[in-house]
């Protein structure tokens, strides 16, 4: 690792280089006050330089006790950590199964599909599902729901709310009895108090708010699913200049990967089409090109199949792509029976 | 809250003083720039930079709310819990009540079907006393394909609300609260949007109602990118207002034959 790419300010990297200080070896048996004198700066700024350097190298060096690179793990240790990785489940049986389980914590996953296909309806589900409590296999969490678009329906979420608690109460009568007398009955209202919302207007309201959700998080530990409805929308207009917005795509992706890693909790991002001119036709795909396609860990896209609605996933380092057929009804999201379709009305 | 000044946000005066001297005034100018890019370009270490923009985050993000406390709100403030009940039975039991506030209603069907007719029956309904079951309040009826008929308007009045109607007075009453725009030109129908933000929740405004959007977009430009940037400034203005004076919006658009995709 050169100077240049240290996170210091560029008067400091200027002094510096001027002092003949160039590499990190040089540095590294300096006393804080001899930098001082020589850069001619205060004791507490050659303390701070210090430290980063310190922080610098040790990406360099070997760490000599159990890790050869610090902040590594081995691929075993990453096999257990994701056998104990919580899902929230979708509430579609095929979905969960093509899905390994449900949406994964600790990763983003990128939902997409035509107006109308059940984004907004999904992203609601998993707000209300990520609360089913531990003894009901869920994971007890609360949700974060950041509403770009302002089509976040109340009115469905106190839907999927009660029908959410409802299936569960018919659950604990095949489980065990005892859960029964201990168990004090979920409030709709409850669901809904565990549902954090922000109605973001602008991409730099979006951007302060993906910036603020470290502090927010760390505030509320038991948040478990971010999601964001829709990623596209503010980024899909006001953009005259294309370098920045990929730019700032490219930041807000890395940052919600940082806050998934970090707070352990599955990061969903949902995404609009677009039409895409290749070879003389016009193809859908999802909306913010291909730069902004690399930096999703798993994609699924939600399309219609004839009268069905499917879910295909597009792109996973770890699941094959597989299609499942899922089906939005009164209580949210089901799993598809032949009785609930699309009514035609073109 | 994207324009809001970085002057006016509490930092420390010392880092407030280096984004005013390199000229970043505002958030949006803040945010656009990654911590790296800043700190090259404010000349201070990564750890002030980062508890600015952080600090700067904090006060830019919108506030928290719970979906419960949304839900108070509404069912406190609201009449109906925040719906216009168009009185047809299926249709209103279908939308939980009628057509919601705050958000945008789209009607799209085919040329006859009874588009106008219903905005015109709605904007009735909306004008309506309380005491009748409607809204009692103004209406805005922008009506960008020249359709709009007051005679007829009268006409439907007098047929579903003969009650009101056939009092003295009532009609000329009820059509006074009706305002109808007829902007020729995309850029006139920007302005009476502007305008119509401002005045909205002082003139007691309840309904928007805009015939057709189609229209105003379609004659002006050609399909392409342009026209989408601006169909995509347009709607979320609307947008914009619904929630803010948390009206009902309803808009009219047309049926076309695409190319299938």
């Amino acid at each position: 690792m050169e100077l240049a790419r240290l996170p210091i300010s560029a008067s400091q990297r200027g002094k510096l280089i001027s002092a003949g200080y160039t590499s990190f070896s040089s540095l590294s048996s300096l006393s804080p006050s001899t930098l001082a004198q020589d850069l001619k700066i205060s004791d507490n700024e050659a303390l701070e330089i210090l430290r980063v350097v310190s922080q610098g190298s040790r990406l360099d060096k070997p760490d000599g006790s159990h890790a050869i690179v610090n902040g590594a793990q081995t691929a075993w240790d990453m096999l257990h950590e994701e056998e104990s990785l919580k899902c929230i489940t979708t509430s579609c049986v095929d979905l969960d199964d093509i899905l390994g389980g449900g949406i994964k914590c600790k990763e983003v996953t990128e939902i997409g599909g035509v107006p109308g296909i059940g984004k907004t309806q999904l992203g609601i589900q998993l707000a209300v599902n990520v609360q089913i409590p531990v003894n009901y296999g869920g994971l007890g969490g609360k949700a974060i729901y950041i509403d770009t678009e302002g089509s976040f329906m109340l009115e469905r979420a106190l839907q999927i709310a009660e029908a959410c608690i409802e299936d569960m109460s018919g659950n604990s009568d095949f489980l065990q009895k005892d859960f029964q007398s201990c168990q004090v009955k979920a409030q709709p209202k409850d669901f809904l108090q565990n549902i954090f919302y922000f109605r973001v207007c602008s991409y730099t309201e979006q951007i302060a708010m993906i910036n603020y959700l470290d502090k927010f998080i760390s505030e509320h530990k038991d948040v478990n699913v971010v999601i964001i409805d829709s990623v596209t929308f503010h980024f899909r207009q006001d953009f005259d200049d294309l370098a920045l917005r990929t730019r700032l795509l490219s930041g807000m992706a890395l940052k919600l990967m940082k806050l998934a890693k970090k707070f352990s909790l599955a990061v969903v991002l949902l995404n609009q089409v677009t039409t895409k001119h290749t070879e003389g036709s016009f193809q859908l795909t999802l909306a913010l090109g291909d730069s902004w396609s690399h930096s999703c860990t798993n994609r699924v896209i939600l399309y219609w199949n004839g009268d069905e609605r499917y879910a295909y996933i597009d792109k996973s380092p770890s699941l094959r792509s597989a299609s499942a057929p899922y089906s939005v009804t009164g209580k949210g999201i089901r799993t598809a029976t032949s009785k609930c379709k699309r009514i035609k009305i073109m | 809250m994207a324009n809001k000044l970085i002057s006016e946000m509490g930092l420390p005066t010392s880092i407030a003083n280096i984004f005013a001297a390199r000229n970043i005034t505002t958030a949006k100018e803040a945010l656009s720039l990654t911590e790296f890019e800043l700190m090259e370009l404010l000349d201070v270490g990564m750890a002030r930079v980062t508890s600015a923009v952080a600090h700067i985050s904090e006060i830019v993000s919108p506030p928290t709310q719970t979906a419960l406390s949304l839900m108070e709100q509404r069912v406190q403030n609201e009449y109906m819990a925040g719906h216009l009940p168009t009185r047809l039975k299926g249709l209103d039991e279908a939308l939980g009540g009628g057509i919601p506030f705050g958000v945008l209603t789209e009607l799209v069907g085919p040329p006859g079907i009874g588009k106008t007719q219903f905005c015109l029956k709605l904007s009735l309904l909306a004008s309506l006393p309380a005491s009748y079951g409607g809204l009692d309040g103004r209406v805005i009826y922008i009506d960008a394909e020249s359709k709009f008929s007051s005679r007829r308007m009268i006409e439907i009045g007098s047929k579903s609300f003969p009650e009101i109607f056939h009092v003295e007075g009532m009609a000329k009453e009820m059509a006074g609260r009706i305002l109808v725009l007829r902007p020729t030109s995309l850029s006139e129908f920007t302005e009476s949007l502007q305008q119509i933000k401002i005045s909205l929740l002082q003139n007691h405004v309840k309904l928007l109602v805009i015939d057709s959007m189609a229209a105003l977009v379609t004659g002006e430009y050609d399909q392409g990118p342009t026209r989408q940037h601006s169909l995509g400034w347009h709607i979320s203005f609307i947008k914009s207002i619904a929630e803010f004076s948390r009206i009902p919006i309803v808009v009219t658009n047309q049926w076309r034959a695409g190319v299938k995709l």
